[in-house]
């Protein structure tokens, strides 16, 4: 049996076609992906994310733990409610996860890992605050009362509609910059994201999910799938953890260099290991110059040597296909590509991510 | 469903329509077009391409993945709709009014043993 979200009936409801997610059943789309996509970045878009896992870590020791556990630096969230993004490293400097954690205070943090890898984290991170006698605790928001869901609002027209769904948010939110949170009564409201628009990530409990979905849906927001969710952030240049990146890549090969803290004297679980690497690849993206569309796992040329697509599709803003990938060292942003598909070499043009961001078109 | 009557399919999800001059005409079905999402390229068939039947005949690639059409009948490409390479999401508007390609077929039999639409019908139910 699939696992489901409180909002599973809701989905049903607005006859979305589900499809199985990391052993969640999840909704792929409501009718039209490409529909849903445009409406992220024309006007606003809600995507259930209750699949993926909240928790909290309180305790004194929070910050300290944090510190040596993730590879970007906690000590840069000096403001409550700042957010941070971070991959979680192995000893051997690959990504156990990506994750964004909120500094609620110094010694209680806010973080969301994926849905898939949410196990193994909770028990890397309880091993490694049992390993370094550190004083805090993880409270995962997953069962019993402290269970919560989680709506994402994208869109140019996001927070507009967020507030006339829910006018107690407004006072809280209207002046919140891009990269923080706030907690509204029980609800936890950010500023973040995985589309590259505008719009509010909010964290609730499971018990008013429906009533929440129901008021952003009666406001106009377009109710969106995992399929929209990917090709937008394809195009926003974000990566998704298991393809782009897993426990077998370092992130200074996944373009995920500028959140990894090398620069400070602070010590963290795989930074050894990326000092004795260093880079040895580049992750950029790709725009297929023919016809055809870009997938994981093709093959790409480049004259410094063969690379791979790590993630690709149609990209519905710019309506051809993109792709991130990972080349060698001294392949140029601008310069020539070819990838192969289904036995023939199609020409690519290699270009720094992100495609899209704001609704315009940067590649 | 959309599984028109007058039509034959195939078990990998192809509509096939004899017409008049004995000529095969080949589509994927509304079913199909559903489970693949928005179409966003088609590769057709080249021309006088000679097809065996159950043949890799054309892609076709939705936002989400790419699916092979197999040729329902043996026989030589003798039309392609090339206005599906720039609209192929025509196909998702109208499954049976977006046709790939079209085949004269060298075994006129084969379309005899293609299903009829209450078989294909039944296929899509066992399946869903």
């Amino acid at each position: 049996m699939p696992k489901t979200t409180i909002l599973n009936a809701a989905h049903h409801a607005l006859n979305a076609r589900m499809v199985d997610f990391g052993g969640w059943e999840m909704p792929l789309h409501y009718g039209s992906q490409i529909g849903e996509h445009h409406a992220v970045r024309r006007d606003c878009g809600m995507f259930d994310v209750s699949h993926m896992c909240a928790l909290e870590i309180v305790g004194p020791d929070a910050t300290p733990f944090l510190s040596r556990l993730l590879a970007n630096n906690v000590a840069k969230l000096k403001t409550p409610g700042k957010a941070l993004y971070s991959p979680m490293l192995n000893e051997a400097g690959g990504v156990v996860d990506d994750l964004i954690v909120h500094r609620l205070s110094d010694c209680r943090y806010h973080m969301v890992i994926n849905a898939g890898t949410a196990e193994k984290d909770l028990a890397w991170m309880s091993g490694h605050l049992a390993d370094w006698h550190l004083r805090a605790e993880l409270f995962p928001m997953r069962a019993g009362e402290r269970a919560v869901a989680m709506i994402a609002v994208q869109g140019p027209n996001a927070r507009r509609k967020t507030w006339e769904a829910a006018p107690d948010l407004r006072a809280a939110t209207e002046s919140l910059p891009p990269f923080f949170g706030v907690e509204v009564g029980r609800m936890f409201v950010a500023t973040t994201g995985y589309t590259g628009e505008d719009g509010f990530e909010i964290t609730l409990p499971a018990g008013q999910a429906e009533a929440l979905w129901q008021a952003l849906h009666k406001a106009g927001a377009q109710a969106c799938g995992l399929g929209a969710r990917d090709t937008l952030r394809l195009e926003a240049g974000m990566n998704l953890y298991g393809q782009d990146m897993d426990e077998n890549v370092s992130p200074l090969d996944a373009g995920l260099a500028w959140c990894v803290d090398l620069a400070s004297e602070r010590d963290f679980v795989g930074k050894a290991a990326l000092l004795a690497q260093g880079q040895r690849a580049q992750f950029l993206g790709l725009k297929l110059l023919e016809k055809g569309v870009l997938r994981a796992h093709q093959k790409v040329r480049t004259p410094q040597g063969e690379g791979e697509i790590t993630s690709g599709t149609f990209s519905p803003t710019l309506e051809t296909a993109i792709a991130l990938a990972r080349l060698p060292l001294g392949v140029a942003a601008g310069s020539a590509a070819q990838v192969e598909i289904r036995g023939k070499w199609l020409s690519a043009q290699v270009v720094a991510p992100p495609f899209v961001r704001h609704g315009k078109k940067l590649a | 469903m959309n599984i028109p009557a007058e039509l034959r399919y195939t078990t990998s999800h192809e509509w096939a329509r004899l017409e008049a001059d004995g000529s095969v005409t080949v589509g994927i079905t509304d079913h199909a077009q559903e489970l693949l999402g928005d179409l966003v390229f088609v590769e057709l068939p080249e021309a006088d391409k000679a097809l065996a039947a159950g043949e890799n005949a054309a892609v076709l690639e939705s936002v989400k993945a790419a699916a092979d059409v197999y040729a329902p009948v043996s026989g030589k490409v003798a039309a392609r709709n090339e206005a599906l390479s720039d609209a192929p999401e025509q196909i998702n508007q109208d499954a049976y009014a977006a046709w790939l390609f079209r085949l004269v077929p060298a075994n006129p039999a084969e379309f005899g043993q293609l299903l009829d639409a209450a078989g294909y019908k039944a296929l899509v139910n066992a399946e869903t």
